[in-house]
C-alpha cells in the first residue's frame, strides 16, 4: 500500500474508529467496510480531509446463497484521488429487506444518477437523495431487475421441434407479391 | 396517402403502376431511427465510401412525416418499443420497414428481460438483414431486394 | 406478449410540468431526433428561445448486459461489453479482460499488449472522428460528416484485415489477444498514419479558424473543472477545463509507460476546448501508434498457461482461414485429453478466483472503469460497468441552463455521449 494511503486510511481509523475496518488489500486494491449509517460522514472527510475529489464509480452487488442474508447487498464506492493519484474502495453491506442507507449526493453531486441506478436495479433506497425514481427500466416497470432472484427473461428458443419449411418449399415464390424467396 | 386512393377501383392500369412503383424506388427517404451500433453502420453506408445517395437515400429525413422507409438499426429495448410504434404510425403511406440487423430481427445475442425479441412484434417488416453490425454492402443488398419487392408489388390499398 | 399501455410522455414529462411555471414552454427532444447522439431524450423548460431548465431522460436503449454476462463465461463476456460503447469497443474488451486478468493473476505477453494499444489507440482516431463528423453536420458543417467518415472507412479497413470485423471485434480476450497480426499489417497501419496528420490539417484549416464554427462553440457549454469534478465528469471535457488528469499517464496499463506522448488541455472550459483537446488527442493517438509499430515486440500473443488461453488455433490455408490442420490432427487423432480439455475450456471456461477488482482505463470519453466480481466460478458473478458517458451526461443541465436552444446540440455534442454505454 501507498504511504499517502496509509496515512489517509489511518486518518480515517482516528477519526471514525467504531464505523470504519482496518484497509484490507487485495489484487493491489484497498478496501475499507463502512458502517453504514456514517458513509455520508466519511465521504465528507475523505473529500475535504484527504482530497478524494472524484467519486469514479457506485455500484451494486447481490450476494444471494454466496454470503448470509444479513450481508445480501454490497454498496461499493471507488474514490480516486487526483492530488495523491490513489484509490480507495469503501464497502457497505446490507441486510436483505433493510436496504436503505444515507445518500452521498450531498458530498459527491456525481452519485445522483449512480443511487438511481442502483435503486433501479437492486431496490436500494438512498435517504436524502433528491429524486429517487427508475432511471434505465420505464417507470412503471416492476421489480429490480439485477437481483439475482429476478429472471434472465427472454423468450424460450426453440431448437428442437421447430417447424422450418423444406427447402422445395422455401425455394418457391409467393402468390401475393411474386417476391422470390419469401417464405410462405 | 398515395396514389391508390385517387385510382378508381377495378380498373387494371398497368404501366401507371410500373412508373408509380419505379418512381417510387427512385427516392426512398429514410426516416431516422438508428438506436445502437447499427446506427453507426448505417450513417457509413450513407456516407461517401458506400454512398447511399446513388439510390436517392442520402436524406435521412428527421420527421418521420417526410419518409417512406424505417431502418430499425440497432436493438430495441422495453422503454423504446412505444416510441418506434409511434414514429412508425406516423409515417404516411406507402411505407416500408427493414429491420437491420440480428437484435431487431431477432433480438439478436440479447435473450433477456429488457429487448423486444424482434421489431417484427411492434412493427410489419419487410426486409429483415442479419449481422451484428451488418456491412453496409448487406444493407444495401437488402434495399436492392426492397426495390425488387416494390416494383413486384400490386398497386392495391394496403 | 401482453398488452401494456404505455405513455410515451413518462414521468419526467408530468413532473416538469406540474413544476414549471405558466410562462415556461415544456418541450420534448427526442429520443429519436437527429442531433441527440442516438436515443437521448431532453425535456427541455424554455422561456422563449433559452433554457430555463433540461431534464435528460435515458435508457431508451437498456440492454441488460451487466446481467447478461452473469449467465455466460468469462470469455464469453467479451462479445457483450464489446456492444457497449459501440464506438470504442476495443476499451470495453480491453477493461474487462484487465479486470479478468486481474483476478486471475496473469499478464497478457508484450506483443499482446502493443497489439491492444495499437488497437485501442486506431480506435481512440475513429472515435473521435465520428465526435468531429457528427458534431460538425449538427452545427452545419455537412461535409465534415463525409470526411470523418471516409477516414473511419480506413480505419475501419485495418480493423477489418487485423481482427476480422469492422466494429465489435471480440478481438481482445483474457489472456492476451485471440489472433496475431497478419502480414503487412504493420505496413498498412504506417500507410494510414503518414497520411492522415495532412487530412486532420485539412480538418483545423475548415474549422478551427471558420467565423460560424467559433460562435457556435466558443463561451457555449461552459463547466469550470471544480463543477466538472464534482459531477465526476472526467476524459476530454475535464482535460479541456484545465485538470491534465489522463490514466494512461497517472495510473499506466498495458504498457502505456513505455510510450512518449502528451496530455493536451485547454483553459476555456467550453465546447471549443473540448474540440481542440479531442483535435490535438487525434495526433497524440498517431504519436502513439508510431511508438507502438516502430517497437513491436515478438513473441506469443496469448499467455502460455493452457488452463486459461484459448485453445483454438486458426491457420490460412488454400481455401481461407479455418481451423489449424495440425491442431485438429492433436486433438482428433493423438491426444484425448488435449481434447477433452479444448472441449471444457470452450464450453464450459475457466475458474477465476474469488475477489472483486476495479479497473480503470482511459477510454475516448473519460474514465472507463469495470467493477468485476467473481465468487470462484466460471462465470462472472457481477460485472458493472463505469461508463463515462452515463456520468458526463449529468452535466448537460448545468451546461445548458441560460442558453438557447441551439447551444444544447453544441453542448450534447462536445459532452459525445454513447447511448449504448449510457443505458448499457
Amino acid at each position: 500500500m501507498e504511504g499517502s494511503l496509509e496515512q489517509v486510511c489511518a486518518g480515517l481509523r482516528e477519526r471514525f474508529p467504531e464505523h470504519v475496518s482496518e484497509p484490507e488489500e487485495l489484487f493491489g486494491e484497498v478496501s475499507l467496510r463502512v458502517a453504514r449509517d456514517h458513509i455520508a460522514e466519511v465521504c465528507t472527510h475523505l473529500r475535504d480531509e484527504a482530497s478524494f475529489e472524484l467519486l469514479a464509480d457506485l455500484s451494486g452487488v447481490d450476494f444471494l446463497g454466496v454470503a448470509p442474508s444479513a450481508e445480501r447487498f454490497l454498496i461499493a464506492y471507488h474514490l480516486l484521488s487526483l492530488s495523491l493519484n490513489v484509490r480507495l474502495r469503501l464497502r457497505v453491506f446490507l441486510a436483505e429487506g433493510d436496504e436503505t442507507l444515507p445518500s452521498v449526493t450531498g458530498v459527491y453531486p456525481t452519485a445522483e444518477w449512480q443511487e438511481r441506478e442502483a435503486y433501479d436495479f437492486f431496490g436500494i433506497v438512498f435517504e436524502g437523495h433528491p429524486d429517487l425514481r427508475r432511471i434505465l427500466m420505464p417507470d412503471d416497470w416492476e421489480g429490480h431487475p439485477h437481483r439475482k432472484d429476478y429472471p434472465l427473461g427472454g423468450t424460450k428458443v426453440e431448437f428442437k421441434g421447430a417447424k422450418v419449411p423444406p427447402p422445395d418449399i422455401r425455394r418457391q415464390p409467393t402468390t401475393t407479391t411474386g417476391y422470390p424467396g419469401r417464405i410462405a | 396517402m398515395g396514389i391508390e386512393e385517387k385510382l378508381p377501383s377495378g380498373i387494371l392500369l398497368t404501366s401507371v403502376h410500373k412508373f408509380v412503383q419505379w418512381a417510387r424506388t427512385g427516392s426512398l427517404w429514410p426516416a431516422t431511427f438508428g438506436l445502437a451500433c447499427c446506427a453507426i453502420e448505417m450513417m457509413a453506408t450513407g456516407a461517401a465510401h458506400h454512398d447511399l445517395a446513388r439510390f436517392g437515400m442520402e436524406v435521412f429525413r428527421a420527421s418521420p412525416r417526410q419518409a417512406d422507409l424505417m431502418i430499425v438499426a440497432g436493438r430495441v429495448s422495453q422503454k423504446m418499443a412505444p416510441v418506434l410504434r409511434q414514429i412508425y404510425d406516423q409515417m404516411p403511406e406507402p411505407k416500408w420497414v427493414i429491420s437491420m440487423g440480428a437484435c431487431a430481427s431477432c433480438g439478436g445475442m440479447f435473450n433477456n428481460y429488457a429487448i423486444v425479441q424482434g421489431v417484427d412484434q411492434i412493427v410489419p417488416v419487410d426486409e429483415y438483414v442479419p449481422g451484428c453490425p451488418p456491412r453496409p454492402e448487406q444493407l444495401m443488398d437488402a434495399i436492392l431486394k426492397l426495390h425488387a419487392k416494390i416494383k413486384l408489388e400490386p398497386l392495391v390499398k394496403r | 406478449m401482453s398488452t401494456r399501455e404505455l405513455n410515451v410522455g413518462g414521468s419526467d414529462w408530468d413532473q416538469v410540468v406540474v413544476g414549471a411555471e405558466d410562462e415556461t414552454m415544456i418541450i420534448n427532444m427526442g429520443p429519436q431526433h437527429p442531433s441527440t447522439h442516438g436515443v437521448l431524450r431532453l425535456v427541455l423548460e424554455l422561456d422563449g428561445e433559452t433554457v430555463v431548465n433540461c431534464t435528460p431522460v435515458i435508457g431508451y436503449l437498456h440492454t441488460g448486459i451487466e446481467k447478461n454476462t452473469e449467465v455466460r463465461s468469462w470469455t464469453q463476456g467479451v462479445t457483450f461489453v464489446t456492444r457497449m460503447d459501440y464506438l470504442a469497443p476495443f476499451y470495453n474488451e480491453l477493461a474487462y479482460c484487465l479486470a479478468v486478468e486481474r483476478l486471475l493473476g496473469i499478464e497478457a505477453p508484450p506483443r499482446a499488449q502493443a497489439i491492444r494499444v495499437m488497437l485501442c489507440e486506431l480506435n481512440r482516431i475513429s472515435s473521435h472522428l465520428v465526435w468531429l463528423a457528427t458534431g460538425g453536420m449538427e452545427l452545419g458543417a455537412l461535409s465534415m460528416m463525409l470526411y470523418g467518415f471516409r477516414e473511419r472507412e480506413t480505419i475501419l479497413g485495418l480493423f477489418e484485415l487485423i481482427t476480422g470485423l469492422r466494429m465489435n471485434h471480440a478481438f481482445i480476450r483474457p489472456g492476451g489477444v485471440i489472433q496475431d497480426l497478419p502480414d503487412g499489417a504493420l505496413d498498412q497501419v504506417r500507410a494510414f498514419i503518414d497520411d492522415f496528420p495532412r487530412k486532420l490539417n485539412d480538418y483545423e484549416n475548415l474549422l478551427s479558424n471558420n467565423p460560424v464554427w467559433l460562435d457556435r462553440n466558443k463561451g457555449i457549454g461552459m463547466l469550470d473543472a471544480a463543477t466538472a469534478l464534482a459531477l465526476g465528469v472526467t476524459g476530454p471535457m475535464l482535460r479541456a477545463s484545465g485538470v491534465a488528469h489522463d490514466l494512461r499517464k497517472s495510473q499506466p496499463y498495458c504498457g502505456y509507460e513505455r510510450y512518449e506522448f502528451d496530455v493536451p488541455t485547454h483553459e476555456a472550459s467550453d465546447c471549443f476546448g473540448r474540440y481542440v483537446v479531442r483535435l490535438a488527442e487525434m495526433r497524440q493517438s498517431l504519436r502513439i501508434v508510431r511508438q507502438v509499430i516502430d517497437d513491436m515486440p515478438g513473441g506469443r500473443v496469448m499467455v502460455e498457461d493452457p488452463k486459461i488461453a484459448w485453445p483454438a488455433q486458426l491457420q490460412l490455408g488454400p481455401d481461407g482461414l479455418g481451423n489449424s490442420p495440425d491442431y485438429i490432427r492433436k486433438i482428433m487423432g493423438e491426444s484425448m485429453e488435449a481434447l477433452i480439455h479444448h472441449f471444457k475450456l470452450v464450453t464450459e471456461g475457466f475458474k477465476v478466483p474469488v475477489g472483486e477488482v476495479y479497473v480503470p482505463i482511459e477510454s475516448p470519453r473519460g474514465e472507463l472503469g469495470y467493477h468485476v466480481v467473481s465468487t470462484g466460478g466460471t462465470k462472472p458473478w457481477r460485472v458493472h460497468v463505469r461508463d463515462p458517458s452515463f456520468i458526463n451526461l449529468q452535466s448537460v443541465p448545468h451546461m445548458v441552463r441560460g442558453g438557447l436552444i441551439a447551444d444544447v446540440i453544441a453542448a450534447v455534442a462536445s459532452v459525445d455521449p454513447v447511448m449504448g454505454g449510457v443505458d448499457r
